[in-house]
């Protein structure tokens, strides 16, 4: 499977005409998110249940992700990061806000339009043991999409175009009648993946691919989904607590905290150049892999908790763990936007920062202080479909 | 040395045959000292741990062979109840999973003093006052209201807090962190971490630190025991297995993380899959996965050379691996 083989929705004339939106120009963001809110209601009373509250899950989230454009998202369990990743997919209902893609609002859709722009928007799961069906053989679980898309791939042809996915993802074609324990963490992931393409996606949503898998397998896993970007010509949005992974793979980062984008810019403006206070602690606590970093690095220890998205502090929803918290933090909700003081600077500072105090402070030891071991002279690996051995 | 694990077997017997967890293991850790051993699932870390705790299911487990000696005696040959004095009072260990190894129906203090009642007779009330004591020095806030909350009142870091407050109450000797902060988010592994550090000073206690994670181990460790299929492939000080590790395996690790200081271009990848134990390869474990494999690694099992006076490495070209660097 290859994407000039099967043009992006060639076989979909039929629902065609209800994706894109007018409105969509060449170069424009394919998906334009704006203050994207949900909110779980809490409530009281059995019979006559009346709302007490709201869990603010996600709370006024704003990005933009261009075509081929990887955008990764980071954040500490709780902050809506995984919510944000199931309202794309529109695995969960929005309770405000709108996600434009192609210029329309697919948050409105309903029915065949909602289905068409669906087989566009593909996700990645985290838990490759829980996201397979352990009754459906592989053949089954990744030509599931073409049973709900049936204009993707005509019948006939769809053991095929399976075996063309395994291929894709570096699994053995052969291996299309065996069921999901057979198979190890990266293997699985690399179905779920295969699912996730089966569509010809545009946008693929992965919320914490690689997070299960072991360090060395991890390697593998995230050169694929590199790999199948350019083949592609994929659009990510890539969800991960773990720093380093996702500089790695993003173009664009943003921070998410408690339900909001807190910094967002290039990897190199937000890992090198972090201007929010809680982005600086976040990356000065990543451990680094190198024990002369122990005594030149300065470590931003946080005290206290996330406080409950059922209530948020005021103004400045980290201000209750800031080291620089004012009072103007308790009254003044801090914008997302480039912050005053670099705002007529031309540094990589200047990008937007959700801070009354931001400032520039390098926490990341910069590139080349500490040693790496040089490649071995060894030849260099095939690449990264090295998977086939055999189901473990 | 207060912990010396030697030449240490242990196999399980499934039901599809005998997996061979841990294939003769040496470790050790001194008091003051911290050990991080370093692997990923399957690699036999854990399932040595337990063997040295005592907490070993058997069966299906089984040491087949070795030695733990821990201050001069080997534990191996103690009695069931003189290993229970030992467990808690001399050694204790810290659990990944803080949530599923407190007792969800007992507060928090209750658990804690519990470990005065039982290994120091005192009474429940100045129990109460030790486990206090306790959750002070592992810095939870309002420890003396906090006392009678249940563990699902506390949030992850907390919880593992008390984890270490439990390991730190008979102020043992040695302490075995199992993934102490794998399921805590960075800000609050840092913190946990630190806190581990700065007890385990204070006490001068010895630590055998069980990890994946690279970062963490250059952040605390002294000394590192890589594992692979059950076997310490490489053993050294922290500083000279970052700079020029000795094992390819060490080596292909190193170089498969991600860099949060540089944007790399396409990331190293170990080929292959970890061994199934049931059925690990002949000669070096490695062989099928390493890109310096010869003839000679199919067939003969290497043995753990001498790189220096503080290193070894089960590779048979560990003096070509580091000077391939």
């Amino acid at each position: 499977m290859h994407a000039d083989e099967t043009g992006r929705g060639g076989g979909g004339s039929l629902l065609q005409a209800g994706a894109p939106g007018a409105a969509y120009a060449e170069g424009e963001p394919i998906l334009q998110v704006r203050g994207l809110v949900k909110h779980y209601p809490l409530t009281q009373g059995i019979l006559f249940k009346k709302q007490v509250g709201a869990v603010k899950a996600v709370d006024g989230v704003d990005f933009d992700l261009s075509a081929g454009e990887t955008l990764g998202i980071v954040g500490e369990s709780g902050c809506g990061k995984s919510t944000v990743a199931r309202m794309l997919v529109h695995l969960e209902p929005v309770t405000g806000g709108s996600i434009r893609y192609k210029g329309e609002d697919i948050t409105k859709l309903s029915g065949r339009a909602l289905k068409a722009v669906r087989r566009n928007i593909q996700m990645v799961f985290q838990d490759p043991y829980t996201s397979l069906n352990p009754r459906m053989t592989v053949g089954d679980i990744i030509g599931e999409p073409y049973e709900i898309h049936p204009e993707v791939a005509p019948r006939g042809s769809r053991r095929k175009r399976v075996q063309d996915l395994l291929d894709v993802v570096g699994l053995n074609p052969e291996y299309i009648n065996r069921y999901p324990h057979q198979f190890s963490g990266g293997q699985r992931q690399r179905i779920g993946i295969a699912r996730g393409l089966a569509l010809n996606p545009e946008i693929i949503v992965a919320d914490e691919p690689v997070s299960a898998l072991d360090v060395s397998v991890q390697a593998q896993v995230v050169n694929l989904l590199d790999r199948l970007q350019a083949e592609f010509d994929l659009s990510f949005v890539f969800i991960a607590h773990d720093l380093s992974i996702v500089r790695h793979i993003s173009d664009r980062v943003g921070v998410m905290y408690l339900g909001r984008i807190v910094e967002i810019g290039t990897d190199q403006e937000i890992y090198d150049h972090p201007t929010h206070p809680y982005t600086q602690a976040l990356l000065s606590a990543v451990p680094v892999p190198d024990p002369t970093a122990r005594d030149h690095r300065e470590r931003i220890i946080l005290h206290g908790d996330v406080p409950s998205p059922a209530n948020i502090p005021s103004g400045c929803r980290f201000r209750t763990r800031c080291w620089k918290a004012q009072e103007r933090c308790a009254l003044e909700v801090p914008l997302l936007a480039v912050p005053a003081v670099f705002r007529d600077t031309s540094t990589p500072a200047r990008h937007d920062s959700a801070c009354h105090f931001a400032e520039e402070k390098r926490v990341v030891p910069p590139e080349g202080l500490l040693e790496t071991p040089e490649p071995a002279d060894a030849p260099p690996e095939e690449d990264d479909r090295d998977d086939r051995g055999g189901p473990a | 040395m207060l912990l010396e694990v030697r030449d240490l077997h242990v196999e399980f017997h499934t039901r599809e045959g005998v997996a061979k967890a841990v294939n003769g293991v040496n470790y050790s850790v001194d008091a003051g000292e911290t050990l991080a051993v370093l692997g990923e699932s399957g690699s036999g870390k854990s399932v040595t741990a337990q063997a040295i705790m005592g907490i070993l299911d058997m069966p299906p487990g089984k040491i087949s062979g070795g030695e733990i000696v821990f201050k001069d005696r080997d534990l191996l040959k103690l009695r069931t109840e003189e290993r229970r004095r030992i467990r808690g009072q001399e050694m204790a260990m810290i659990f990944q999973d803080a949530l599923s190894s407190l007792n969800p129906v007992l507060s928090v203090g209750e658990q804690l003093g519990e470990m005065f009642v039982v290994h120091r007779g005192m009474s429940r009330s100045d129990a109460k006052v030790k486990a206090i004591e306790l959750m002070d020095r592992v810095r939870i806030p309002a420890a003396r209201e906090r006392v009678g909350n249940f563990p699902h009142q506390f949030s992850g870091g907390m919880r593992q807090r008390i984890m270490i407050a439990m390991a730190l109450a008979l102020e043992p000797d040695l302490i075995i962190a199992d993934e102490p902060t794998t399921a805590l988010d960075v800000t609050v592994q840092a913190q946990v971490m630190d806190l581990l550090a700065e007890l385990q000073r204070e006490l001068n206690m010895g630590l055998i630190l069980i990890t994946h994670d690279l970062g963490v181990v250059a952040d605390v460790a002294d000394k590192i025991a890589v594992m692979y299929a059950g076997r310490i492939v490489e053993t050294s000080p922290v500083h000279d297995i970052y700079r020029a590790p000795a094992h390819p395996y060490t080596k292909g690790l190193l170089r498969s993380i991600p860099r949060l200081d540089q944007k790399g271009q396409e990331l190293y990848a170990i080929k292959g899959l970890p061994p199934n134990l049931l059925h690990i390869p002949p000669g070096c474990a490695f062989h099928p996965r390493c890109p310096m494999a010869q003839p000679v690694c199919r067939t003969d099992v290497p043995p753990l050379y001498t790189v220096d006076e503080n290193r070894r490495s089960a590779c048979h070209f560990w003096k070509e691996t580091l000077d391939a660097r």
